[in-house]
């Protein structure tokens, strides 16, 4: 980073813009609590037997009670339990998507925003386009469907859907930034062109990616629990929550317990990565204080 | 089938193939997967017609008042909707639609196109309701519309959510202007200022996402159609998926493609026909 100013005093402005909206603090702490019960689910879990290979038909389908606060499924297995350890499998999946696109995507976008115009950067947008023109889903689920059904596949699947967005934001923002001064002058003295895409561009591209990271985690999540309802995700005994709801779903309206509460989870998940990357939005906002 | 020739020919006889009306045999229907696509698509694009009206009478009035009265109640409440939208999936809201007003209220049909009494209408367009209109047959029309409502609400839920939040910041942002500004001090009657002056210049980045949204449609109604049963192009896409019906597969997504290609040029037709900064000087640089 370019910035003279300590780091505490830039990281202070930040979180006062960050706090300023409370939704966003109420986003951070669902993340948070997540997190948390994702990693130590297997000690937190009331029954954490019910996230293997597991069968208690004597305790199946029972209703929401005290001794299983979610009630049980088709099979008799535990679903607060469930639910915590499918947790994992969705920032599992969240993770593994967005570390293996945000990284090819935004160097591409560089690549081509800096050398705007020539022949390379054309390349590279006209192959985002060819991604960009299948809607995600459809993209995602198509190449899922040619692979075998499991959890990594369908990472491979969100991933091959996704990359060309981060591509073409950091495009728009490079090929604006490199015509700004600083940057002449970097290329001037004869900065190598490594320097001037990663140390000179992409700090001050930084807060779009940050903010639509934190967006995307939510569409990742939802698209792969979409995966996963139509069974091109991670295969059973695996708790996943889109799964989950698509089992439970034959099961309805008698048992609602068993795809209401991982429908719930969902929701509560997605809603606040949604949140949390408003409140980043608004961190890196132009409200120049 | 070609299978000995290298991709490059291979996908030579493809595309010869899809101009010449030979789309490769599903190995599902076992038929031309043409023919499959022509039966199958007319009801998804009656879903998603359905569904694009319903989304722009519900999330262009909501982004309006919600703009034009930002921090009151009604903002409030559209805030939380759309948040509510882009966070519950949309199976989810399909499920939950089915439970409540399908199964417990009995109000609407749970699945499908028609009622089992009902007789489809003779094929012209293949959408029942202009199908039904088209010849007459009103008591047709009536069950057709009735088992649409749940599937495309449904399907427009999350392009609600997301259409009226965009209106309402556009709105946010022309009601700061100083024409509109000006319009409110000359004394111009609310419905005025809000119908004709406030709502098209909003529309813009609002109709930009609505178009995109339409054109996703197709993948969404993936899901949709199957939580609905319903009969259309995205449940065959979805059944080719699942048996690997790769010549299917293919149609379906170069199906999907040329329909978000179309969308992105009609997007372009009516912005410019809605900006006249952009009608009047041509495309302005990227």
């Amino acid at each position: 980073m370019t910035s003279r100013r300590s780091f505490s005093e830039k990281y202070g402005r930040y979180w006062y813009k960050f706090r300023k909206n409370k939704l966003s603090l109420v986003g951070l702490a669902a993340i948070f609590a997540i997190v948390f019960i994702a990693i130590f689910a297997p000690w937190l879990a009331p029954d954490p037997s019910s996230a293997g290979l597991y069968v208690n038909f004597a305790g199946a389908g029972q209703p929401p009670s005290s001794a299983h606060l979610f009630g049980t499924d088709e099979i008799g297995r535990d679903i607060l339990s469930r639910i915590m350890f499918g947790f994992r499998y969705s920032l599992m999946l969240m993770g593994v998507v967005l570390s293996i696109c945000v990284v090819p995507g935004v160097v591409l976008g560089l690549i081509a925003g800096y050398y705007n115009g020539r022949r390379i950067s054309t390349l590279i947008m006209r192959l985002a386009d060819i991604f960009v023109a299948v809607p995600p889903l459809l993209l995602a689920l198509s190449v899922a469907s040619v692979l075998t059904p499991s959890a990594i596949n369908a990472m491979l699947a969100v991933s091959v859907a996704w990359w060309p967005w981060y591509t073409r934001l950091v495009y728009s923002s490079a090929s604006s930034i490199r015509n700004e001064d600083f940057v002449k002058a970097a290329e001037l003295v004869g900065a190598s062109r490594s320097h001037i895409l990663f140390k000179e561009i992409l700090p001050n591209a930084l807060g779009s990616i940050l903010t639509k990271v934190t967006l995307d985690c939510g569409w990742v999540i939802l698209i792969g629990a979409s995966l996963s309802y139509v069974g091109l995700g991670a295969q059973a005994p695996t708790p996943d929550l889109g799964t989950m709801i698509a089992e439970g779903s034959s099961y309805l309206p008698a048992q609602w317990w068993i795809s209401i509460f991982p429908a719930l989870a969902i929701v509560v998940v997605i809603l606040g990565f949604n949140l949390l990357g408003d409140g980043i939005n608004d961190m890196f906002s132009a409200g120049i204080s | 089938m070609h299978l000995n020739s290298p991709i490059f020919v291979q996908y030579y006889y493809w595309i010869s193939g899809i101009f010449t009306g030979n789309w490769g045999i599903s190995l599902f229907t076992q038929r031309n997967v043409l023919l499959d696509v022509e039966q199958f698509l007319p009801a998804t694009i009656e879903l998603i017609l359905t569904a694009a009206i319903i989304d722009l009478l519900i999330a262009v009035p909501l982004g309006l008042v919600a703009g034009r009265y930002a921090n009151s109640a009604v903002d409030n409440g559209v805030r939380i909707l759309s948040y509510l939208g882009i966070a519950v999936p949309s199976f989810v809201v399909a499920i939950l639609l089915q439970l409540s007003l399908g199964y417990g209220a009995h109000l609407f049909p749970i699945i499908g196109r028609l009622s089992q009494t009902t007789t489809p209408p003779p094929t012209i367009t293949g959408l029942y309701t202009i199908d039904s209109l088209l010849t007459g047959n009103f008591g047709t029309f009536g069950d057709a519309a009735w088992h649409l409502i749940l599937p495309a609400f449904a399907l427009a839920l999350g392009p609600i959510a997301q259409e009226a939040r965009i209106m309402r910041s556009a709105v946010v942002e022309n009601l700061r202007r100083d024409y509109t500004l000006s319009e409110i001090s000359h004394g111009l009657p609310e419905t005025t200022v809000s119908l004709k002056y406030l709502m098209k210049p909003s529309l813009i980045p609002t109709v930009t996402i609505y178009a995109l949204d339409i054109s996703a449609q197709i993948a969404n109604a993936f899901l949709i159609e199957l939580i609905f049963n319903w009969p259309g192009f995205s449940r065959y896409g979805l059944n080719a998926m699942l048996s690997k019906d790769l010549n299917a597969i293919v149609a379906v997504v170069l199906v999907a493609g040329v329909m978000f290609a179309i969308a992105n040029i009609l997007v372009d037709v009516v912005v410019g026909y809605l900006d006249p900064r952009i009608r009047l000087q041509g495309r302005s640089e990227e």
